[in-house]
């Protein structure tokens, strides 16, 4: 019998410090609500993505709904926010946010201070998980939380690696409960 | 410039000073300078030489630091957990420890340059004679722009390259001493000498080009270079087919002139993957050109290659395994990539043909090219015919494998762009291969999905087989890497890109580890040429690009013509002609601005920074060779953006816009500081998506010097790009726009608005004469 796999993507296993897993959906969205000032990025893959909402980018704009969270969307997704007749979610590249995230002197997007809590979601998994290392190694401070379907290491707090159908219902449910205010 | 050297022995010596028995004068070096022009201040520059200089670009553009590794194992103290505010047991910082990482890697690919470089030179001098001359390009003077400026020599014949390559040599070990545990400590000197580093390669490239352009009777930088044909189906698999990989052109060449001798181009066919393909091509047009590095696993798969040669870089460690189940022997050319094979260079052909043919050895290592060149043709002449009847998996065959997956996602997880194989494998085992073939185009061939697999399935046979007809059309025509750009055209149009009103010249190089295939580069490139950048291309990406055809079946090397000029497309040739590129922003301020170019750069090194609107793009870079070739950029002041694959490289150098003290500059005017704005905003950059690099590289070829014609126009494709792609207006034009003149006129009213509600004050941003220097500051007030 083979030693146990650790899951994740092949050659980009952890360092020492890795994310615990956040071990139910009410345990992300309370992270959220208790947050000062958090920020939800979203990545160029969210279009892809589906959910029960439809797709990732229509999930996105039911919680940037909620107003319990600023929204970033990065690389050139902003444009699928528009289409939609969103309004008031941020642009912001991969990495010039990660850049400005590590620097706790930053006014953040909309110029009122700096982020206790970034989550990611819809993002390209090795650029999340490398921007994340940055921030686990030079924004120590920082509460990074991953939502994708995949394990994150390189985050603080990351969902396990689920099938997508319970993925879906976990993002459900973190959205429903921050409707619920 | 030439070098000689000076024995004088003299038995015995009578003069009014006395008598001298035994005498001997030994001179290693005297120079016939013919060159007129003065030494400059830096002639070999040493390991500190330019640290101000980068330190001067690395303050505006700071590196953000991602970890690819937490821990150092370099040393027996290890493993150290660097993370956070972590000290190793050497009081190495994490910062430091990502910055020496960068340093070795480009130490690597600076190594595999000159290595490459000095192995050509050392075959080249025994065939040709040290005093063979060297003539790079027609109407071209300035002939080795690399050379001229970091060593101050001007080579004239292969004699002089020994100069710069011992020069190059010397400093790489200075380097990669810097790097042993308990040296250098300072991330920002790290990156310092990542960028000399960078510096180094150029001019290693540069002696590797110019020496086999000399002696090989490769193009002299002609634009109207002749097509040759690339992709899977231009080989016809009826012949004998030998397959070269890597990037040393010697073993090929005799490959190639051992088939002309013998009147055999109509029995063996000889394809190139990756830059021995693009070499191939340029010293002979009957050479075709496979595809890319990421090919090498799917074409030998193909069952189509009746024998392969190696030489080295870039080369699949696995090749013997590989070509061994497919009864395809291998023949290794270079001592740094021996494979573990025996070395036959002293047996006779015949012997070594026998035990190929034969099935009784599967490879040999045969180091002298010329060698080479007759076991190869005999060889595959023998083998070809006992593999007549070999057949790749059909599609039973797959269905019937694919029925063993056991759905545990391994090969997605493994998969380095998370394609959806294990979904098409299902399907194949439903005896639909459509997925499979959808996943080819975007496969990068690394074969990571096989590894995985516990049920050990030929997922790259699959993809394969779903894009059989896909590959039986995989044949376009590409033009033949002309070498440099010549004199003559850098006049013509470096009063364009000087003053902006050529937007810019895109630099597409590098390897294939693309997030979403190779049509992204064409995509990128089409972007350019249609706004009238001048668009260069080298390496795997200079294939790439050739193969999306238009709806009138055109592809780029079709419709775009290949001189250096506005809307111009041009195949420089292979890694190593990437010296070319960043000559051709030398030559801008040394042939049109006529700044001195000897041992000068850091003058000419700010001149390209703040008024040449090069941007390097390596949408695929994989190799440590493509970290030290941007490297070079950097100190250049060429800024570089990378695909999201480039992020791993573990950092980037981002400028921060909103930071109007970073962005400071001399007036040389009158010696005035003044803000000229983050133009260009970043110096290396990883992009998500292919949209947020063209809007990127519209909005990095911006610099200082731009007249307000000239910014007019680079806004107005940076403008137009993000609309295009991001569907709103610029957020930052308040950084870019200095004056109302600069605002594009058909935009005018919408700008101004727009600029109004974000505060933006005119004249804010000065038009120097800018300069990081404060040497080149001509008065002062």
């Amino acid at each position: 019998m083979a030693a146990r796999m650790i899951t994740g993507q092949t050659a980009e296993i952890a360092g020492p410090k890795k994310a615990f897993v956040i071990p139910k959906p009410e345990v992300a969205a309370s992270m959220i609500k208790r947050a000062t000032r958090p920020l939800l990025v979203v990545g160029s893959k969210a279009k892809e993505i589906k959910t029960k909402d439809g797709d990732l980018v229509d999930t996105v704009i039911r919680i940037h709904n909620t107003g319990k969270i600023q929204v970033v969307a990065t690389a050139h997704i902003i444009g699928e926010f528009k289409k939609r007749g969103v309004e008031g979610i941020h642009s912001m590249q991969m990495m010039n946010l990660g850049d400005r995230l590590r620097d706790p002197e930053w006014k953040g997007l909309d110029g009122e201070g700096s982020y206790d809590l970034v989550a990611f979601i819809g993002t390209i998994y090795y650029m999340e998980w490398l921007v994340e290392s940055g921030l686990k190694n030079f924004a120590i401070n920082l509460r990074t939380i991953s939502l994708n379907r995949h394990y994150q290491p390189n985050a603080q707090w990351s969902l396990g690696t689920v099938p997508e159908d319970q993925w879906r219902q976990v993002i459900d449910k973190i959205s429903s409960i921050l409707e619920e205010g | 410039m030439t070098k000689r050297d000076l024995k004088l022995k003299i038995d015995e010596l009578s003069s009014t000073l006395g008598t001298f028995k035994g005498l001997e004068i030994e001179v290693g070096r005297i120079y016939d300078e013919e060159w007129e022009e003065k030494m400059g201040p830096t002639p070999f520059p040493s390991v500190g030489t330019f640290r101000d200089w980068d330190r001067k670009l690395l303050e505006r553009y700071k590196p953000f630091y991602m970890p690819f590794c937490d821990l150092c194992c370099l040393c027996t103290f290890g493993k150290c957990d660097l993370t956070g505010d972590k000290r190793g047991a050497c009081g190495l910082t994490m910062a430091g420890q990502q910055s020496r990482i960068v340093l070795l890697a480009c130490c690597i690919g600076a190594s595999t340059h000159c290595a490459h470089a000095r192995h050509m030179l050392d075959h080249l001098i025994e065939e040709f004679g040290r005093d063979a001359p060297i003539e790079v390009a027609l109407n071209t003077n300035v002939e080795a722009p690399n050379i001229r400026l970091v060593c101050g020599i001007k080579p004239n014949t292969l004699r002089d390259l020994e100069d710069a390559l011992d020069y190059v040599e010397t400093q790489l070990v200075q380097l990669v001493a810097a790097a042993h545990t308990g040296q250098e400590g300072d991330n920002i000197d790290f990156e310092s000498k990542a960028f000399h580093a960078g510096m180094l390669d150029h001019v290693a490239m540069e002696v590797a080009d110019i020496e086999q352009i000399a002696t090989l009777g490769m193009p002299k930088g002609i634009p109207d270079t002749p097509m040759t044909e690339l992709g899977f189906s231009c080989i016809d698999p009826n012949k004998a087919v030998i397959m070269c990989i890597g990037h040393n052109v010697l073993p090929s060449v005799d490959i190639i002139d051992y088939l002309m001798e013998n009147d055999l181009f109509g029995e063996v066919e000889i394809g190139g993957l990756c830059c021995t393909a693009h070499d191939n091509s340029r010293y002979n047009k009957r050479a075709k050109v496979i595809g890319p590095i990421s090919w090498q696993l799917r074409y030998l798969r193909s069952g189509i290659p009746d024998l392969i040669v190696v030489d080295e870089q870039c080369i699949r460690t696995d090749i013997l395994i590989e070509a061994e189940k497919l009864g395809v022997p291998v023949i290794a050319t270079s001592e740094k990539s021996m494979l573990g094979l025996p070395n036959r260079t002293h047996d006779p052909p015949d012997n070594i043909v026998s035990d190929l043919v034969e099935g009784k050895a599967p490879g040999a290592l045969i180091i002298e090219p010329k060698k080479v060149g007759e076991v190869a043709v005999k060889t595959v002449l023998g083998v070809a015919p006992k593999r007549k009847d070999y057949k790749p998996l059909s599609g039973d065959d797959i269905q019937k494998l694919a029925e063993h997956c056991r759905n545990c996602e391994e090969c997605v997880r493994a998969c380095p762009n998370n394609l959806p194989i294990m979904e098409a494998v299902q399907q194949a085992a439903e005896g639909d291969f459509e997925l499979l073939g959808d996943i080819y185009p975007a496969c990068v061939g690394c074969g990571r999905c096989e590894s995985a697999c516990p049920e050990d399935l030929p997922l790259i046979t699959f993809f394969n087989k779903g894009a059989e007809e896909r590959i039986a059309n995989e044949k376009f025509p590409m033009r033949v890497g002309r070498g440099a750009v010549q004199d003559v055209e850098i006049r013509e149009v470096g009063r364009g890109i000087v003053f902006g009103e050529i937007p810019g010249v895109v630099a597409l190089v590098g390897c294939a580890n693309y997030p979403k295939g190779g049509a992204d580069v064409a995509k990128i490139a089409e972007e350019f040429l249609n706004r009238r950048f001048i668009v260069v291309a080298t390496g795997c990406a200079a294939m790439d690009l050739a193969m999306i055809r238009d709806e009138e079946g055109q592809n780029l090397y079709e419709k775009y013509p290949g001189n250096f000029d506005a809307g111009g497309l041009i195949n420089i040739g292979s890694c190593v002609s990437n010296a070319h590129i960043t000559g051709a922003a030398i030559k801008i301020a040394n042939i049109f601005a006529k700044r001195p170019l000897r041992a000068n750069y850091e003058e000419i090194a700010d001149y390209i920074y703040n008024r040449v609107g090069a941007v390097g793009v390596a949408w695929g870079a994989m190799s440590q060779k493509a970290a030290s070739i941007a490297s070079g950029c950097w100190r250049l002041g060429i800024p570089v953006v990378v695909g999201p694959h480039g992020a791993k490289y573990r950092r980037n150098l981002l400028g921060r816009k909103e930071n109007d003290e970073d962005w400071v500059t001399y007036d040389a005017r009158t010696g005035k500081e003044v803000y000229v704005g983050p133009a260009p905003e970043h110096l290396f950059y990883a992009a998500e998506t292919a949209e947020e690099a063209i809007v990127m590289i519209a909005k990095l070829s911006m610099r200082p010097n731009d007249t307000t014609k000239g910014r007019a126009v680079k806004l107005s494709h940076y403008i137009d790009l993000h609309q295009k792609y991001y569907g709103i207006m610029p957020d930052d034009l308040v950084y870019f726009v200095r004056r109302e003149a600069d605002i594009p006129f058909t935009m005018k009213d919408e700008i101004l608005e727009y600029l109004k509600e974000k505060g933006w004050v005119e004249d804010k941003i000065a038009i120097p004469d800018p300069t990081l220097l404060s040497r080149m500051v001509r008065r002062r007030e």
